[in-house]
């Protein structure tokens, strides 16, 4: 499995996504700039401008045509994928971290940071079929949570939004009342801050990913812990594949303590688990640095992987990957 | 009033007089003050331990006794001299001194009160002048303020103590007898201590007991492996038991530092040391040595830190640890310590210097004892300028004979490394070249159990190499030196049998800076710490070959089971990464691996010296096979049952999953409409699209590859 090396960021990465079909792979970094590449080989495609900070998140709709972006420069973008021309600009008075589209991209999910005495929230806004309809209200927003939240994504027929973050708390919350329906058992949950969420395929179930050195895997309806996946460094990323039961974790020693030790202390490896059983099966090496973003591509053949150190890790499986006994 | 009552008795009572006792809350009764009702509060000995620190703040005031008895014209005279006789020792506070004087007469008392700032400074006035000659007929008696009460209270009489009947202890050798024939070790992460089996067959640690805050520093076995000692602000306090970790005894020694066992662990010694009153004092340290069983103290040493800091390299805030150091093998017949130009020994059925002298040794550097007999070799620099060689001398206890001695020349440094039965010394000595710009090293052998003691010196193939480390085989006749210059030093082994010293082997350039014999012997791991980052060797030294290579990445602690079946490695907190421990067998497998954050200690509960006469293990050794047959059956039905629990749980696992994934199937096919409804009418859902696709992709793999064959 020799991986593609991608570079085109200029600074750490954030996030990964691919689109619906897994032709397409987007990234987002530090730098300003959101990139498109190719999934299969690495070619990169086009890059997404106007962004003026960090962009944390983005999600791309269903049929490839929307990409909506969160940024540190306190506003989200919806672009068009194909043009990369901006649509629309949601501005708020903190910066946006996690974006999410719904089940039928009407909706969007996009939640900000506690900024200047201003709490963290989640918006919710409705995504116009027409460019030209879209109005920058919010249809719904949810506070409460204390510190950053991290991670905001769709619950099952859009009736609820699952949110995560730095108070290491998961809440699932109505998205018709706006209520707050659920929180995790503190007994069982996260001890430190969740650094990311990942839904699986099917949306039934989601793994997330703290800096306790842990990711937990959840029914999404229940909040019932069903999984725990112990690892010995802080947990940024999080995967799971959606071939077969195998869930991946990235992240590694904090960058800043990064050039105190020896590489190898950093662990900056992508570590491969059983879903099932919860044992480590296998891991990757490459990335000099902790490993900040991780994405399955649909069709569970290749994922990849985007560091602290700038470059994106695209990586085939070799054919023995898909031997592995799962028992 | 009454015996204590049993809660038996209480019942009985409770029933006679037509009370439910589950309807009375305990915590609500209130005893009138003083009274107890003959009961014994659990919490008695804990007030006792309080008080002994400073009563109701008089900590401070000492009452000095026998001052003469003067008239009112020389009070003021007498005044002078008290304070300024007291005001050497510390800083007397402002009205501190007290004299009281008869109303009538005038006269002085003859006693009078002082008041320190601190009650350190109390202590130590009262320890210094307590005995002091103001004159013939005035010898001070000083004590504690917070004493003269307890004195006071000296029946005139004397009552026998009363005898209490005897209570029979616990088996606290219980661990030995385990089925499985296992070891302990305890570990401390976080705020826990706990103590573990290794139950190496089943492949994991298996909890016995486990406590928060069981220590406030830390934790140590005794040699022979019955206690746990653990130590606290107040003092420090042993643990043990048949079946759980109770505390057996506990010995007050307030701000106590360090401790350490005698050999034979009848005795406990404690030390700690208080910050002088006067910054220009040095520091003030307190040793106490008290009987492990009784907890009595059998003996006290007070003073400045410099009389306890002489020679050794300085540990623990100048003073070299142990202080005191146990010769005289398990009996714990003797001890000694090192002090200016002497060495002090002590025998321990009287606790006092033999022949009440010390042995002087001019500008001795360093002693050691020999591990099973009452001797000891020391080591004396060279002096005027090297007119005076250096040497090192054998000792007999209690003769104080000198058994051997040998003068060494321009000689740098010395290090005694003692072989575990006794029967050699080797001393490492680091000679200066003729320029003296620099040192090259040079052995003395010491066969001691052989007549006259004969000497031999040997030399490593190129003396110039520095020397890393050296280790005796335990029991064995063989020893390891890793010795070089080089980023990769050179391993040799050396065996001493039959005479003469003869080299077995070299092993080249290896990342090793640490070497660790198996209890046992014959096997030894090279170890790398610190800057080779944990890269461990197995070797046998018997066949000479390596077992295995492995690396406990970042490890800073390696120790043996005392059986020599099993290795543990740790990374302690010193990193802040990969805080766990490994547990290795003896050839270098890895058994299981254990991660606690913040880890700092590992201990393996040490074992008493086997009861088999050498002759009896010599006849195991040689019948292994038939002893052996019946633990390789166990073990055999072990792995067996393992494997079989593993399956089962995968199985289990597994089931569990596949259910949890039909039921939402099932929802999630009830929802499909919905989600159609969502998407605008689009039917297909994600995942089926994928499975289809799934097959397909996987063919064209297939022709790719053909095509590259071509």
């Amino acid at each position: 499995m020799r991986p593609i090396l991608m570079k085109g960021h200029e600074r750490p990465l954030t996030f990964l996504k691919y689109n619906s079909d897994g032709d397409l792979l987007f990234s987002c970094a530090k730098d300003h700039t959101p990139t498109v590449w190719f999934a299969d080989n690495g070619e990169r495609l086009g890059t997404y401008r106007g962004h003026n900070g960090a962009v944390w998140c983005c999600d791309v709709s269903r049929d490839s045509t929307r990409l909506i972006t969160g940024s540190a420069d306190q506003s989200a973008k919806l672009w068009d994928v194909q043009s990369g021309a901006q649509l629309f600009t949601f501005n708020f008075d903190s910066p946006a971290r996690a974006v999410d589209f719904s089940v039928g991209d009407k909706l969007a999910v996009i939640t900000t940071d506690p900024f200047m005495g201003l709490t963290s929230a989640i918006h919710v806004k409705r995504i116009a079929a027409d460019p030209d309809d879209q109005v920058g209200e919010s249809v719904l927003v949810l506070k409460g949570p204390q510190g950053r939240i991290n991670r905001a994504v769709w619950g099952p027929l859009n009736k609820t939004i699952i949110s995560a973050g730095e108070d290491a708390v998961v809440r699932i919350w109505d998205t018709e009342t706006g209520k707050l329906l659920q929180e995790n058992d503190k007994e069982i949950g996260h001890k430190k801050t969740v650094t990311s969420l990942a839904k699986s395929t099917d949306g039934s179930h989601f793994l997330t990913g703290s800096l306790d050195k842990s990711a937990k895997l959840w029914d999404i309806r229940s909040l019932t812990l069903i999984k725990t996946y112990v690892t010995e460094r802080p947990v940024n990323a999080v995967a799971m594949s959606p071939l077969l039961n195998h869930v991946v974790l990235g992240g590694g020693q904090d960058a800043s303590a990064v050039t105190t030790t020896d590489h190898r202390a950093g662990k900056f490896e992508a570590k491969f688990y059983d879903k099932v059983l919860q044992e480590e099966i296998g891991g990757v090496k490459g990335h000099f640095g902790p490993i900040n973003a991780l994405a399955f591509n649909p069709d569970g053949k290749s994922f990849s992987s985007g560091g602290e150190d700038g470059y994106v890790r695209l990586h085939h499986f070799d054919p023995d990957y898909f031997k592995i006994p799962s028992i | 009033m009454a015996d204590v009552m049993s809660m038996e008795d209480i019942r009985a009572e409770a029933a006679r007089l037509n009370i439910d006792l589950s309807s009375v809350d305990w915590n609500s009764i209130r005893l009138p003050p003083g009274e107890d009702f003959g009961i014994k509060s659990d919490d008695d000995d804990l007030n006792e331990e309080d008080s002994l620190e400073f009563d109701a703040g008089f900590g401070n005031i000492i009452v000095v006794d026998n001052l003469p008895v003067v008239p009112r014209e020389k009070f003021e005279k007498l005044e002078g001299v008290v304070r300024k006789i007291y005001s050497q020792i510390g800083v007397i506070k402002e009205n501190g001194l007290w004299m009281p004087v008869e109303e009538d007469t005038g006269k002085t008392r003859g006693y009078c009160f002082i008041e320190y700032n601190t009650p350190q400074e109390a202590e130590l006035a009262k320890e210094k002048t307590n005995g002091y000659k103001l004159d013939r007929a005035h010898i001070f008696a000083v004590n504690m303020f917070d004493e003269i009460e307890k004195f006071m209270k000296v029946p005139d009489e004397w009552a026998p103590p009363e005898i209490k009947p005897y209570t029979p202890g616990e088996n606290l050798q219980h661990w030995l007898t385990d089925e499985k024939g296992r070891d302990q070790f305890v570990i401390r992460a976080g705020s826990d201590t706990e103590v573990l089996w290794n139950d190496a067959r089943q492949v994991k640690a298996d909890p016995v007991y486990k406590r928060p805050f069981w220590t406030e520093s830390f934790v140590q076995w005794s040699p022979l492996g019955t206690y746990l000692a653990t130590v606290h602000r107040q003092g420090a306090a042993v643990w043990g038991g048949a079946t759980t970790f109770n505390r057996l005894m506990r010995y007050a020694h307030p701000q106590v530092k360090l401790i350490d066992f005698s050999p034979g662990e009848k005795y406990l010694v404690t030390y700690s040391s208080h910050e002088p009153s006067n910054p220009r004092d040095t520091h003030r340290v307190v040793l106490n040595i008290f009987d492990v069983r009784t907890g009595k103290v059998m003996r006290d040493f007070k003073g400045s830190a410099d009389e306890f800091a002489i020679g050794g390299t300085g540990g623990f805030t100048g003073v070299s640890w142990p202080v005191f150091r146990w010769g005289g093998g398990k009996e714990d017949k003797y001890f000694a310590r090192m002090g200016k130009n002497v060495i002090s020994v002590y025998e321990t059925e009287t606790f006092s210097l033999i022949d009440k002298k010390s042995i002087k040794v001019e500008n001795v550097m360093d002693f050691s004892w020999s591990p099973t007999d009452p001797i000891f070799a020391l080591f004396v620099p060279e002096l005027g300028g090297g007119n005076q060689p250096a040497r090192v001398s054998l000792f007999q206890i209690p003769s104080k004979e000198e058994l051997r001695q040998k003068n060494l020349f321009s000689v740098n440094d010395c290090k005694m490394y003692w072989q575990s039965n006794g029967e050699y010394l080797a001393v490492k000595v680091d000679r200066y070249t003729k320029t003296k710009k620099s040192t090259y090293t040079g052995f003395e052998l010491f066969r001691i159990k052989e007549r006259d003691i004969p000497i031999e010196v040997f030399e490593l193939d190129n003396k110039n190499d520095k020397v890393i480390a050296f280790a005796w085989e335990p029991k064995g006749h063989r020893f390891g030196v890793i010795h070089g210059d080089n980023p990769r030093p050179d391993v040799s082994f050396y065996s001493v049998k039959g005479g003469k010293v003869a080299k077995l082997v070299t092993l080249k350039q290896k990342q090793a800076n640490h070497l660790f014999w198996s209890p046992g012997g014959r096997f030894v791991i090279l170890a790398g710490l610190k800057g080779f980052n944990g890269q461990l060797e197995f070797y046998n030294v018997d066949e000479l070959e390596t077992m295995a290579t492995a690396e406990h990445f970042m490890a800073t602690d390696i120790e043996w089971d005392p059986t020599g079946r099993y290795v543990a490695t740790s990374v302690t907190s010193v990193h802040e990464m990969e805080n766990g421990f490994n547990i290795w067998s003896f050839n270098g497998k890895l058994l299981y691996r254990i991660l606690k954050d913040h880890f700092f200690q590992f201990l393996w509960r040490p074992r008493p010296p086997s009861f088999l006469s050498p002759e009896k293990e010599e006849e195991i050794m040689k019948n292994l096979k038939k002893y052996s047959k019946k633990y390789d059956v166990q073990d055999q039905d072990i792995s067996v049952l393992l494997s079989e629990q593993d399956r089962e749980k995968r199985k289990q696992l597994k089931e569990e999953w596949e259910r949890w994934v039909n039921e939402w199937k099932k929802h999630h096919e009830e929802e499909k409409m919905d989600r159609q409804m969502l998407r605008d009418g689009e039917a297909s859902d994600v995942e089926e699209e994928y499975e289809a696709k799934e097959i397909e992709v996987e063919e064209l793999l297939d022709v790719s590859e053909e095509v590259q064959d071509v």
